[in-house]
This record gives structure tokens, C-alpha cells and sequence, in this order.
């Protein structure tokens, strides 16, 4: 293949990204990435929220420094954001005060490109990803799919050689995303895209596998490419061809295969109770084992199927799965999720005994909310500022992160009735629980 | 492409119309009348036309206009300092540490304090000429507006949406790009509705800035102001409603060709990326997008500013590129200069203040201070008393909330002090006992921010809680504790805050008020500042002046700020 002896178009080497807190070590988001981007190639970042795919889009964007490390473009080091690159945002980030028009012509006037082939090179843009006829219109009059065509005409017309994407479509309702997806793949094999290659972000895994020539896996916390794997089927991509759904099945399986061990060795044994939670509401847990007790699961079911079924994505229904996986309810393994004894059990119950049962399995398996616990028990008053284990965590995880955890605590340990917590003055305290 | 034209009127449009003629005509007699009116303040002050204010009716338009006219050279001069002081805050974190608390402070400093000062300081700037007093009214006037609308330029320019912010930086526009295509579109709602709120009350200051007195002396500017403080002197109750009647047009004017066009189209710059309820383009903007030269006039301009803003101009080497980390230690120095210079500005005003007055004149004005504060604090009471109820019934009711929110911002504009003397007469004619009754003077303007607040916050209040409470049968006494009242308080809030720091300037006025030779006082801080400048004692005015910050500093920290960060965490939808 001829792309591979022409040199990269982008090289990311051994990447890192930390967060700095003062008093302790380096929190790591992003652990030795390393990356090569060729002419010709759609590359997918694919992995759950919090696992620093996004980070390393903005590092390779030029709007993130990286810690260590470098990222070479066209082979000299990168240093912000350079011609050439061009992003399409999450959130579509359209300039709500400008119309269609002048969003799509902000990036060449931004090179100074004079006026009247700024608007020859937009109504080209425009007209390529179908949205003549729009040009006068202000974004807030359009819809979600409209405004990400903006997003990506915007990006199109400054003809960057690398297209980033950021979740381009993770905003967007199943049908429209679908529609954008096959039209922007129709136009990348038509050779029609003024773009060299594609570098997106996503968490679909079938998204992923349906557009892209490449796909990393990445793991979480830190963030580290986790494994690396190929899809070397021809476009247009048939989602009920065997040999796609097993490659969807093969990620699910990379995906959960990593956390069991990946949580052991990401976690230091000696704070158990630094442990990442999702904040992954009681319903839903309890959803979860209604729907897999049921018929035609009984008990056991594969990741994907059960993603479709429920109409949930991966990094929808990961974290759900994984919470049960901690409280021992149930399996996860090679993509498969598997009910436990307890997990059975919790089904079978009512109300009370499920609180019961989920205070016990807290007890026995979340050593942040013993803790909380046992502090509460040793204060005289039974009140502990949040911010004391806010602080604990955030020693060992980044901000975001800890807030996460702390969120997912708070909210089970209502639900268990363990303690409560006092949101006014930010303190847990001992008074609906038992 | 930006306009919209309609197809079956477009061929019509060719030519000019006659609203056109009428356009241009109006267009140049307004420049006439400018330049007319603009003249008068290069006039040396010893000219006896200069100074002297006649009561007779036919000068009030010149006089109105004259007022007009300080009152947008202010404008314009707090929108220069919006635009490089908020600008320097936000771009530079060491300009902001002393930037930031230095517009917190001014905000709450009773300007009209400071007119005997800046009086001096401008006379001597222009020695025999009009011009230094018009520049110390003006002065009022700007400070009165700047300090919260550079605020609202700060706090836009912080709080941009990391999305557009990361867009703008991944395509690589210049810092002068960014600003314009960016940043200020950004601010622009909050910077028009401060802008909008800074006039309102400016309308109060110019009025009560264009006589103004130092020691002996007392300069009077013509003016709508002045005007009235003839007035008084004269005993002429007709003359002042005159005055009122010519206030009253100019507002209105000022309100329907500038503000309501203006409000209506800076909702194009609002964040949001629904398509909101469109309220009726106001008959102005309406006037300029169907007149032929007008909206081609607009176009071009248009056209230009965004010719302007789309210059690649930059910082040569700022490039975007990495930011880069400050330097601990020269953040240290400049912490250490500050506080350098913040100890040497104690001291010099803790001498000043002691060379001539003792210990009791602060327990005095401790005293005074308190009184005043007493009355600030009724005066929100009663006028929450009176307009929550009228306005969550307005609000409530969208037909009557529409029509309602404009009057009440019209009246929030319109300088109560006008009405002064109507009460003063009332209270001299009954022997009334001024300490109380000069209270409801402070009454008249503030109450409006209270009301266009709650109207704003019960017209936002949801439809389905509203169906709730009704559902559920809740009524009377418990509807209000458990459903309204919480469901407006960050309105309410609102509203209070800009109503207190109306009230706490309204006393130096409303404290003291005369009619002819028969003067009222009230016991208060804001009449001993208004006495002390009379007397032209400058160490009292200073000591009040510092007084009067630091209650509305103090107030403000330890009552409003917690109030409303819980209202808008707790009570927000």
C-alpha cells in the first residue's frame, strides 16, 4: 500500500497529559499515546467517557499542550493550532450570531482570503453537504442536523488536510446521525471531501466500526491506547454483515475485558476507596436486572445484543454494567454480562429488602461509603463536610472524576438509606438513614 | 444576504420613498440641531447667557436637549472605558486583581458625593469656560453608568462557551478577530441591557448634576435640571410641571428610537440555540428595515463594522499558539506593589479625614449611617409590599405583562427627583415632620426596579407548576410561600439589589430638599453629605462619602450576595 511508505501526515509520540495537583502527585489522564496518521485514512478513537480520547483530539488540535511528549505535523513539531486542521465540534459550537454564511466563512477569513472567494469556496462548501438554500439562515432556526451540516461545510471549506471530529454526531437524534454518517461516508469514497484524512472521537462502537479504516481502543484512567485493531471492509458498510457485527462484538469484548483487570492494576491497593464510580442511578441498576432476569436474557446476555434492545450505547450501558460488577450483582466478561446469586435475588424482592440488601452490598464492596460511614459513626454531631473525602478523592483522580464518585455515593447511599447528605452545606449526615 | 426582503415589495424599493424624504430630512435637522445645541458648551462662563436659566417654557426644548446631549456624551465615554478597562480585566489576570474590586467598590460610592470634587478639578482643566462644568456633570453621569456596564463586559468576556472559544481558536482567528466576531457578539445582550439600566438611572444624575453648588458658588448648567432648581428658588409649582412634561417626551423619545430597537435587536446575539417567542419588531426597527436609504445606510454600516472586525490584525508574534504559564514570582511582586499602594492610599485618606475631625464625627456618621440605612431597608419593604402582588398579577397575565414591562422601565428612567418638589410643597403646606416624610422621596424611583423584576420573574414562572398548585388546590397565603414567591425570589432579588443602590444615592438628594427659602432636612447620611458639600468641607464630605460605601459594601456582602447566590442555585428553575 502506497500510504504507508509516504511519510505521516501526523505523528503523536508518546503523549502524556497530567493534571497537576498541588500537594500530591501528577493525576494522569493520558499515559504514552503514540499515534501515526496517514493520507487516505479514517481513524476512530473509541472508548468511554473519561478515558482522554477527547484530550488527545484537543492535543492533536493544537489547543491542548501536551504534558510530555510531542505531536508532529507534516514532521515539525506542533505548536497551537496549525493551518491545515480543521474540527468539528460535539456541541456544533456555531456562532449563534452569524448565519450559515458567514459560520462557514469564519475559518477563511480568519487567512484573510478576500471576500468574493470567501463566498465562492462557502457556496461550494454549502452546496457540498447539502445545505443550499440555508445559506441566509441563523443556526438557532435550524435543526441539530442542520447545524452540524454547518459544522462540518465550516471545517470542509478551509480544505484542511486532517479532519477532526468530536463525537460529530453523539448529539444527534439515531435517525438524523444515520443519515449525516452514510453522506459524509458517500462523499469521503466518492473522493469528493477536500480532506487527506479523518481523525474522529466517538463512544459508538458501531459508529466506529462502520466508518472507520482504524479504530483504538482506549482504556480509562489513565487514559492509554488499549489495543489497536483494523476494518478493512469496502464502504458502503452493512451493519447486518456478519463480519461487522463480530468486529462489534470483538470490541465489546476488548472493552469489557479491560475493566475487570484494568480497575485492579489502575487502582492502587493500598486506597481502596479511590476507586472511580459512575453516577449510575438506582433505576437503572435495578432495570438492568429486571430486564436480564427476564425472558429471553435469563440472567445472561451479550453486551451488543443487549444494547440494541434497550436502544442504549455502549458508554451508556458500560458504566451500568460495571456498577453491578462492583456490587457483585452481576458478571461482566468478553462481552457478555452474567446475573450473580445476589443479583437474582435483588429481582426477586421488594422494595425494603432490595434497600437492605443494597445497603449490605455497599457495605461489603464500595469502601467509600464505609468510610463515610465510620466517620459519621464518630462524630458526635453525625456530620462530615463532603469536601474532607472530596479532597481524599481528588488526591488520587482528577476533579471531574471525584465529583463523579462522589455523586454516584451520595446517591446510593440515600438509596440504601446509609446516611444522607446535606447539599446547603455541602455535609453528609446520619439524619434519614437507619 | 443578511436582509430579508419581501419579493412582492421588493421592485418598489427601487427608488426612494417618501419616508425616505421624511428620513432624510429628520436625519439632517438633527445634525443641525446638535451642532446648534453643542455650541452652547464652548461658551465662557462669564457670558450671562451661559449660566442664567429662564423659566419661560419655549427654552425648555433647548434646555431638554442640552441634557439629551450630556447625557450620550456619557454614554459614550462609559462605553470607551467598558471596552478597555473590562477588556484589560479579562484579558489580563494581574489587571484584573486590581480592576475587578476597584469596580466593586465604585459601584457602590455615592456619586453624587463626589460632584464638589470633580467640579474643582474640571474647572481648573478648562478655567472660564462652560466646558469644565459641562465635563463635571458629564463625570456624574459616567460614573454612575460605567461601573456595571464594564462589569457586564467582564463577565461576558469570561464566561464565553469553551465550544466557541475552542472554534475560534482551531480556526485560527486573530486576537482582533476573536474580539469582534466572537467576544463582543458574546456580550452584547447583557452589555445593552446594562447599558439600557445605566441610563435609567443616569436620567436621574444628570438632572441632579446640572446645578450644582460649591462652597458659595452655585453654577447652573442649562438643563432640565437646572431648570427645576429654578424652580424651587423661584416657588414656580407650574414651571416644574413644565419640566416634568419635557422629561417625559425626551424619555419617551429616547426610549422609542434608541432603546427598544436596540433591545429588540441585540436578541439576535442572545446564547441560546432555540428559537425563542419573537416579541413584534418595535415600530423603529420596522421604519429602518422597510425604508429603502435607511436599511441601505444600515447594510453599509453593517457591512463596514464586519469589514472592520474581520481584519487578520494582531499583536505581531502572538500567533495562537500554547498560553503560557504565569510566572509565580512575578505575580508575587505585583501582589506586593499592590498592597504598597493600597496601605499608602489608607494612610493618606485616614489624615486627610484626621487633620480636621475626631472619633465623634465617625460615631456620627455611624449614627447617620444607620438611620439611612433604616430607611433604605423600608423603603424596599414597602415597595415590595406594594409591587410584588401587582406584578406577579401582571406577570401572570402575558397580554398585561407586555404592555406592563414597558411603562415600568419607563418610569425606572425617569429622574424622580423631578417630582420632588410636588412633595416638598405638600409637606411645607401640613407641617408634615420631614424625617419622616421626605422618606417616600426615595420611595419614587427605586419602587420600579422592584416592579419590572417581579413582572419579568412571574412571566417566566413555568405553566405546568402553575397547573400543579392550582390541581392541588393551593391557594391564599400558602400559594405565595410555597409556589410564588420562591418561584420569582431570583427576580425579586434582582430587582432589590438595583433598587437599594438607587435608594442609598437617592438619600444625598431626598434628605435634603428646599422650596424657595424654606429648607427640609432629615437626619440621615445622605444629608450630612449633602450639607458638608454645601458647606464646602471636604473632609466631612470624604468621611461620609467613605461611610456610605461601606454600608452599601458591607449590605451588599452580607445580605444580598449570599441571598442571591441561594436564590439562583435553590429557587431557579
Amino acid at each position: 500500500m502506497d500510504t504507508i511508505i509516504a511519510p505521516p501526515l501526523l505523528e503523536v509520540k508518546a503523549c502524556r497529559q497530567s493534571y497537576h495537583k498541588d500537594a500530591s502527585a501528577d493525576l494522569i489522564v493520558l499515559d504514552d499515546v503514540n499515534l501515526s496518521l496517514h493520507g487516505g485514512e479514517i481513524v476512530g478513537l473509541l472508548g468511554k467517557s473519561g478515558s482522554g480520547k477527547s484530550t488527545l483530539l484537543r492535543i492533536v488540535s493544537g489547543l491542548l499542550a501536551p504534558t510530555a511528549g510531542e505531536v508532529l505535523w507534516h514532521g515539525a513539531k506542533l505548536r497551537g493550532p496549525a493551518a491545515g486542521v480543521a474540527m468539528v465540534f460535539q456541541s456544533f459550537a456555531l456562532f449563534p450570531w452569524l448565519t450559515v454564511q458567514e459560520n462557514v466563512e469564519i475559518g477563511l477569513e480568519a487567512q484573510g482570503i478576500a471576500r468574493a472567494e470567501r463566498e465562492r469556496r462557502a457556496e461550494e462548501a454549502i452546496a457540498l453537504i447539502g445545505l443550499g438554500g440555508y445559506e441566509s439562515a441563523y443556526p438557532k432556526e435550524l435543526s441539530g442536523g442542520m447545524r452540524q451540516r454547518v459544522g462540518l461545510a465550516r471545517a470542509l471549506v478551509v480544505h484542511p488536510d486532517l479532519l477532526l471530529m468530536d463525537e460529530p454526531f453523539s448529539a444527534l437524534d439515531v435517525l438524523t446521525a444515520e443519515t449525516l454518517r452514510t453522506d459524509l461516508i458517500d462523499l469521503w469514497s466518492e473522493g469528493k471531501l477536500p480532506v487527506k484524512a479523518i481523525l474522529m472521537v466517538t463512544h459508538n462502537i458501531e459508529e466506529a466500526v462502520l466508518m472507520c479504516d482504524r479504530i483504538l481502543v482506549f482504556s480509562s484512567n489513565p487514559g492509554r491506547v488499549a489495543s489497536e485493531l483494523r476494518v478493512d471492509l469496502p464502504h458502503p458498510r452493512n451493519r447486518l454483515d456478519p463480519v461487522f457485527t463480530q468486529k462489534v462484538d470483538d470490541i465489546y469484548g476488548l472493552m469489557t475485558r479491560r475493566t475487570t483487570p484494568g480497575r485492579a492494576q489502575a487502582v492502587p491497593a493500598a486506597v481502596p476507596i479511590a476507586t472511580p464510580l459512575h453516577p449510575v442511578s438506582t433505576n437503572l441498576l435495578a432495570g438492568l436486572i429486571e430486564t436480564l432476569v427476564a425472558a429471553p436474557y435469563d440472567g445472561r446476555a451479550a453486551l451488543p445484543a443487549l444494547a440494541a434492545a434497550l436502544q442504549l450505547e455502549a458508554d451508556e450501558l458500560l458504566p451500568i454494567a460495571e456498577t453491578l460488577q462492583t456490587l457483585r450483582l452481576a458478571d461482566v466478561a468478553e462481552g457478555d454480562i452474567l446475573l450473580t446469586e445476589d443479583g437474582r435475588r435483588f429481582a426477586a424482592t421488594d422494595t425494603e429488602a432490595r434497600k437492605q440488601q443494597f445497603a449490605t452490598a455497599l457495605r461489603a464492596h464500595v469502601p467509600l461509603a464505609v468510610m463515610i460511614r465510620q466517620v459519621l459513626d464518630e462524630r458526635w454531631n453525625h456530620r462530615a463536610p463532603a469536601l474532607r473525602f472530596r479532597d481524599e478523592l481528588e488526591d488520587h483522580m482528577s476533579p471531574d472524576y471525584a465529583e463523579e464518585t462522589l455523586r454516584a455515593v451520595i446517591s446510593w447511599g440515600r438509596y440504601a438509606e446509609l446516611f444522607s447528605y446535606d447539599e446547603e452545606a455541602d455535609q453528609f449526615t446520619l439524619e434519614d438513614a437507619e | 444576504m443578511t436582509s430579508t426582503v419581501y419579493p412582492a415589495l421588493a421592485n418598489r424599493r427601487r427608488l426612494p420613498n417618501l419616508i425616505d424624504l421624511a428620513a432624510i430630512l429628520c436625519v439632517f435637522g438633527a445634525l443641525a440641531g446638535l451642532g446648534h445645541v453643542a455650541r452652547g458648551t464652548l461658551v465662557p462662563i462669564a457670558s450671562p447667557d451661559a449660566t442664567a436659566i429662564t423659566l419661560d417654557p419655549s427654552y425648555l426644548p433647548y434646555y431638554a436637549a442640552r441634557t439629551t446631549l450630556r447625557m450620550f456624551a456619557a454614554l459614550a465615554a462609559s462605553l470607551l472605558f467598558t471596552f478597555i478597562v473590562a477588556t484589560a480585566a479579562a484579558k489580563s489576570r494581574r489587571a484584573a486583581m486590581v480592576i475587578i474590586p476597584a469596580l466593586d467598590v465604585l459601584q457602590s460610592v455615592p456619586i453624587l458625593g463626589f460632584l464638589s470634587f470633580t467640579v474643582v478639578f474640571f474647572m481648573n482643566l478648562f478655567p472660564g469656560h462652560v466646558l469644565g462644568l459641562e465635563l463635571a456633570a458629564i463625570f456624574a453621569i459616567f460614573t454612575g453608568q460605567a461601573w456595571n456596564m464594564a462589569f457586564s463586559l467582564y463577565q461576558s468576556l469570561t464566561t464565553i462557551p469553551a465550544d466557541l472559544d475552542e472554534a475560534a481558536r482551531s480556526f485560527r482567528l486573530t486576537g482582533w478577530q476573536r474580539f469582534w466576531r466572537l467576544e463582543v457578539p458574546f456580550a452584547v445582550p447583557g452589555l445593552v441591557w446594562n447599558t439600557m439600566l445605566s441610563m435609567s438611572g443616569g436620567w436621574f444624575f444628570v438632572v441632579a448634576s446640572e446645578a450644582i453648588s460649591v462652597g458659595d458658588t452655585t453654577w447652573k448648567l442649562p438643563g432640565i435640571g437646572s431648570y427645576v432648581a429654578q424652580a424651587l428658588e423661584q416657588r414656580d409649582l407650574s414651571a416644574v410641571f413644565y419640566a416634568i412634561l419635557a422629561m417625559l417626551v425626551v424619555i419617551l423619545a429616547y426610549d422609542q428610537l434608541l432603546f427598544r430597537p436596540l433591545v429588540s435587536w441585540s436578541a439576535k446575539f442572545r446564547f441560546e440555540l432555540t428559537a425563542g417567542l419573537q416579541a413584534q419588531d418595535p415600530w423603529v426597527l420596522r421604519l429602518v428595515r422597510r425604508t429603502q436609504l435607511l436599511r441601505l445606510l444600515g447594510d453599509w454600516l453593517g457591512d463596514a463594522a464586519s469589514a472592520l472586525g474581520g481584519l487578520r490584525l494582531s499583536v505581531p508574534g502572538t500567533r495562537p499558539s500554547f498560553p503560557r504559564k504565569p510566572s509565580r514570582v512575578v505575580d508575587a511582586i505585583w501582589l506586593a506593589l499592590l498592597a504598597l499602594a493600597l496601605a499608602w492610599a489608607v494612610r493618606a485618606l485616614v489624615t486627610f479625614i484626621a487633620t480636621s475631625l475626631s472619633w465623634g464625627d465617625v460615631g456620627l456618621v455611624f449614627v447617620l449611617g444607620s438611620i439611612t440605612l433604616l430607611r433604605v431597608v423600608l423603603v424596599i419593604i414597602v415597595s415590595a409590599l406594594i409591587w410584588v402582588p401587582i406584578g406577579v398579577w401582571l406577570g401572570l397575565r402575558p397580554s398585561w405583562a407586555r404592555r406592563a414591562q414597558p411603562v415600568a422601565q419607563f418610569l425606572a428612567a425617569f429622574p424622580a427627583n423631578l417630582f420632588f418638589p410636588v412633595f416638598v410643597v405638600f409637606i411645607v403646606r401640613f407641617g408634615l415632620n420631614s424625617d419622616v416624610w421626605l422618606t417616600p422621596l426615595m420611595l419614587l424611583g427605586t419602587q420600579w426596579y422592584v416592579l419590572f423584576n417581579v413582572v419579568a420573574g412571574a412571566a417566566a414562572f413555568p405553566g405546568d407548576l402553575r397547573e400543579a398548585a392550582e390541581n392541588f388546590r393551593i391557594g391564599g397565603w400558602l400559594w405565595w410561600r410555597r409556589v410564588m414567591l420562591p418561584g420569582i425570589a431570583p427576580y425579586l432579588i434582582t430587582g432589590a439589589i438595583t433598587a437599594t443602590g438607587n435608594a442609598w444615592n437617592t438619600s444625598i438628594v431626598a434628605e435634603v430638599a428646599s422650596w424657595g427659602n424654606t429648607k427640609l432636612t432629615a437626619h440621615g447620611l445622605g444629608a450630612y453629605i449633602a450639607q458638608a458639600t454645601d458647606a464646602g468641607d471636604m473632609a466631612k464630605v470624604v468621611l461620609g462619602v467613605v461611610a456610605m460605601s461601606s454600608f452599601v459594601l458591607v449590605f451588599n456582602r452580607a445580605l444580598w450576595r449570599p441571598l442571591y447566590t441561594y436564590a439562583s442555585r435553590r429557587l431557579s428553575f
